[in-house]
């Protein structure tokens, strides 16, 4: 293949693995106790790596319609599991109400996108259907941990706030209102800060792609500029969505609070 | 006694999360004019009894009734705002006094009503704290200076009926015997009640025109029922 890219060999990567020896050396050197992580760390990236690699040679080989949904459904469920692996407070239906907020946005979010923004054809081309949810799911799974840490975060520590106003006859939507929208905020603040600063302090790893495949700055900037909007509307649509599920669910219609549901974990 | 009953609790069951009973089949009927003192060891469920009479938290079992009618869903925050239940260390919103008990006008069951400043500085006199005390800073407040400023915010609002969970217990004695004075007079004769929870025998034999106990989740009367009202069933 001559692509616009110097190909990478087995012995290259191998290569660049002697540079994790730093992290380890440092570990060692001052006691940090990071070595048996640190090897870890590196042997998963390297087996994941290379299973998404197989996979996805084969999918991209196969183009299937329904092979690229079954991986696109994969994908989400992992995302939305892994939004609730990084909460510290946990309730009944919390992974369903993740999963369901994770799916339902970035799917939305990347139909818009291979339908209607990029305009691919056919809509199930992997090569764009398959990274462009993975940019999405990222960032979307970040933003719903951390609106979810959030907002348990919130009800937990102003509990007494929360039921004061309750008492003085606040509607469940009155006395949450504070709690939500902090937590709403914290899942969207980290993709908002990241669009200030993109091209100034760093340069968003698809883009670096591109530029490294030998794609024309500008068209790799427009393909950014698109992804950072796909990223930031779908971050938004999961958190407001996982956040006002978990409302649902922690606040009855009796305006009840119903803070024995939390677990921490 | 013919007087208006305000507050009705029919069996009422309250189970913890693993299924332990906290309150068991509870009934009450508060009356206007009425003082209720309930008393009771640490742990016999007072507090559970006052919230799951203010609707707060989910019953396993029985009805609470607000003259005479069950309440309905979206009628909760409407019933809350007519009985009012007061947590023993109540939590403010961060700012001055004055903000705090500016804050309960911006709920939508408030709304109809102004804050009434004169009002405030008379409630706050009457528990011997002068007006300049609306500046302070919440996080300046001391826990009996909160549960001052809880109660003024709450009296404001003119509920018919409180609920307060020991609001004394972190004043002292001269405050005390005003929040006491207050709390009578108050409910006076009229349209309105209180149910007060406290530890102090004493307390509940000054305030109560009746007086109950609770214990290991079960309520009985007291036995010094000093004004002949009803009691519970």
């Amino acid at each position: 293949m001559s692509a616009g890219y110097l190909e990478l060999s087995y012995l290259q990567v191998g290569g660049a693995a002697l540079l994790i020896l730093v992290n380890g050396g440092i570990s060692l050197a001052l006691r940090l106790d990071l070595e048996k992580r640190l090897l870890l760390a590196a042997v998963r990236t390297v087996v994941q790596l290379l299973l998404i690699g197989l996979v996805l040679q084969w999918v991209f080989s196969v183009s299937r319609w329904y092979v690229v949904v079954a991986l696109m459904l994969a994908m989400a469920l992992i995302a939305g599991v892994a939004a609730v692996r990084r909460t510290g407070r946990r309730y009944p239906g919390i992974w369903w109400n993740a999963v369901l907020s994770v799916w339902a946005s970035s799917w939305l979010i990347t139909a818009a996108a291979l339908f209607g923004i990029v305009d691919v054809d056919p809509w199930f081309t992997p090569q764009y259907a398959i990274p462009l949810l993975g940019m999405i799911l990222g960032n979307t799974l970040n933003g719903i941990s951390l609106g979810l840490d959030r907002l348990g975060e919130e009800l937990t520590g102003r509990r007494g706030e929360v039921e004061g106003l309750l008492a003085l006859g606040a509607t469940r939507w009155e006395a949450a209102r504070r709690p939500v929208r902090q937590a709403v905020r914290t899942g969207t603040v980290p993709i908002v800060n990241t669009m200030m600063v993109v091209g100034i302090v760093s340069l968003p790893g698809m883009m670096t792609g591109q530029l490294l495949a030998g794609v024309d700055p500008v068209q790799a900037v427009k393909y950014q500029v698109v992804i950072m909007f796909l990223i930031a509307s779908g971050t938004a649509l999961g958190t407001v969505s996982v956040v006002l599920l978990s409302y649902r669910r922690l606040f009855n219609p009796r305006h009840q609070f119903l803070h024995g549901l939390f677990r921490k974990v | 006694m013919a007087e208006p009953l305000l507050l009705e609790a029919e069996e009422l069951v309250r189970r913890a999360p693993d299924g332990t009973v906290l309150i068991d089949r509870v009934s009450l009927v508060v009356r206007a004019g009425e003082r209720v003192g309930i008393e009771g060891p640490t742990g016999a469920g007072k507090t559970v009894l006052l919230r799951a009479l203010a609707l707060l938290d989910p019953v396993a079992d029985g009805r609470v009734r607000h003259r005479g009618d069950a309440v309905a869903d979206r009628d909760v925050p409407r019933f809350r705002s007519r009985v009012a239940y007061l947590h023993q260390s109540p939590a403010l919103l961060e700012g001055t006094v004055e903000e705090s008990l500016r804050s309960p006008f911006e709920l939508a069951v408030h709304r109809d009503r102004a804050f009434d400043r004169d009002r405030a500085v008379e409630l706050l006199a009457a528990l011997g704290r002068g007006a300049s005390f609306l500046a302070k800073q919440r996080d300046d407040l001391s826990g009996g200076e909160r549960q001052v400023t809880a109660l003024v915010r709450l009296l404001q609002l003119e509920p018919e009926v409180v609920l307060l969970d020991e609001p004394t217990a972190a004043l002292d004695p001269e405050t005390t015997s005003r929040a006491e004075n207050l709390l009578v007079r108050w409910v006076g004769g009229g349209e309105r009640a209180c149910v007060w929870v406290s530890h102090d025998p004493a307390q509940t034999g000054r305030l109560a025109t009746r007086r109950l106990r609770v214990e290991g989740g079960r309520l009985s009367e007291d036995g010094a029922d000093r004004a002949g009202g009803e009691v519970a069933r």
